[in-house]
């Protein structure tokens, strides 16, 4: 029987091992996370991943995550996942995509930084000049389209998922490789969150804040969250609100050109 | 009688700028309640009638009894819809 050979996977300083002895699918894992494997790093949480076949699970089955007592079960149409918080391990049936274990990292992360006073966000975010940036708003609202547009001294952290996580010097967004089909990874770099910004498109660039109980408005309806867990729920809205309170927040509205980095400051 | 109201349980809510954001833990969906809808989530303790939310609304904002009650009425029949308050024809102990 082949040896497993592992895949540590570090988002946000939160390095996560993937155990398979499947050549294939480690092949799908390293070319998935490139930009975020780090082999040298210590394992906060390890994953043995099992290749099932096309058909195993009901493909039009959605998402679901559940479980007590920090043992989650989260199962969807292409992977079934059992994770033991406490013993730090965990198991993932899956078929062979990317998709799978990227939905299972994401579920992982938001479990972890809900508890922990940070979230993951639909909105792209990039560094500039030591300070990051978020940028969210519904589909078609321009996160990608603004990262696209960012002069040479920006670092995108990501196009799609941004990771933002309470550290002593205040909310940090760190990249991540969470992307979907079109997309492209993100650095693997980080900086405190200096403004978020709830995107539209317009025929000028204009910029307005946002009040806080816009703001976490604004955050509550874009932040990954998969669980139906009371606790973790009441911690979520907690750090949207403290979010709120710290981090300022604004409208922008901005016509398609590199003009609107102009505003980003 | 006037029925009483009920704030449902698995749902993180805070007060941010004067308007209440209620969050299910169920289903992650989001409520948002402006000043007079949050004063009236306030008072749904099961314990405050209707009638008196709606006395209480009329002292606090300038609307007439009988609009206070039909719009209280609508309102609560709507959260109740979403799993957000419960009513009962009894008042909790």
């Amino acid at each position: 029987m082949p040896t497993s050979r592992p895949v540590i996977v570090d988002v946000g300083g939160v390095a996560v091992q993937l155990l398979t002895s499947e050549p294939e699918l480690i092949y799908v894992l390293e070319g998935r996370f490139k930009k975020f494997l780090n082999p040298s790093a210590e394992p906060v949480f390890q994953f043995e991943i099992t290749l099932v076949p096309d058909g195993t699970f009901d493909v039009d089955a959605d998402l679901h995550v559940g479980g007590r007592q920090g043992h989650w079960i989260m199962q969807r149409g292409d992977f079934h996942a059992e994770w033991n918080v406490a013993e730090r391990r965990g198991c993932i049936r899956q078929t062979l995509n990317p998709y799978a274990i990227d939905s299972v990292l994401r579920i992982v992360h938001t479990l972890v930084l809900a508890a922990d006073g940070g979230f993951l966000l639909h909105a792209s975010s990039a560094v500039r000049g030591g300070r990051a940036y978020l940028f969210t708003g519904p589909s078609g609202a321009g996160k990608s389209t603004i990262v696209g547009l960012a002069p040479h001294d920006v670092t995108v952290l990501t196009d799609e998922i941004s990771y933002v996580k309470r550290c002593a010097e205040g909310y940090v967004a760190f990249g991540t490789p969470f992307a979907g089909e079109r997309s492209e990874l993100g650095e693997p770099a980080s900086a405190p969150v200096s403004a978020l910004f709830q995107l539209g498109r317009g025929i000028e660039t204009r910029r307005d804040r946002l009040d806080e109980a816009e703001t976490v408005q604004t955050l509550m309806r874009n932040i990954l969250f998969f669980a139906d867990d009371h606790d973790l729920t009441d911690r979520v809205l907690d750090t949207a609100c403290d979010f709120a309170a710290r981090v300022p927040a604004f409208r922008l509205h901005f016509a398609p050109d590199d003009r609107v980095w102009q505003t980003i400051q | 009688m006037s029925a009483f109201v009920i704030r449902g349980e698995r749902l993180a809510a805070r007060k941010v700028g004067g308007e209440m954001v209620i969050l299910s833990a169920d289903d992650s969906s989001l409520f948002v309640l402006n000043e007079v809808g949050t004063a009236i989530w306030e008072a749904a303790d099961g314990r405050t009638s209707l009638d008196a939310i709606a006395d209480g609304v009329c002292r606090e904002f300038d609307v007439d009894l009988e609009t206070a009650r039909r719009d209280i009425s609508e309102f609560v029949t709507s959260l109740a819809g979403a799993g957000v308050v419960s009513l009962s024809e009894v008042e909790r102990q």
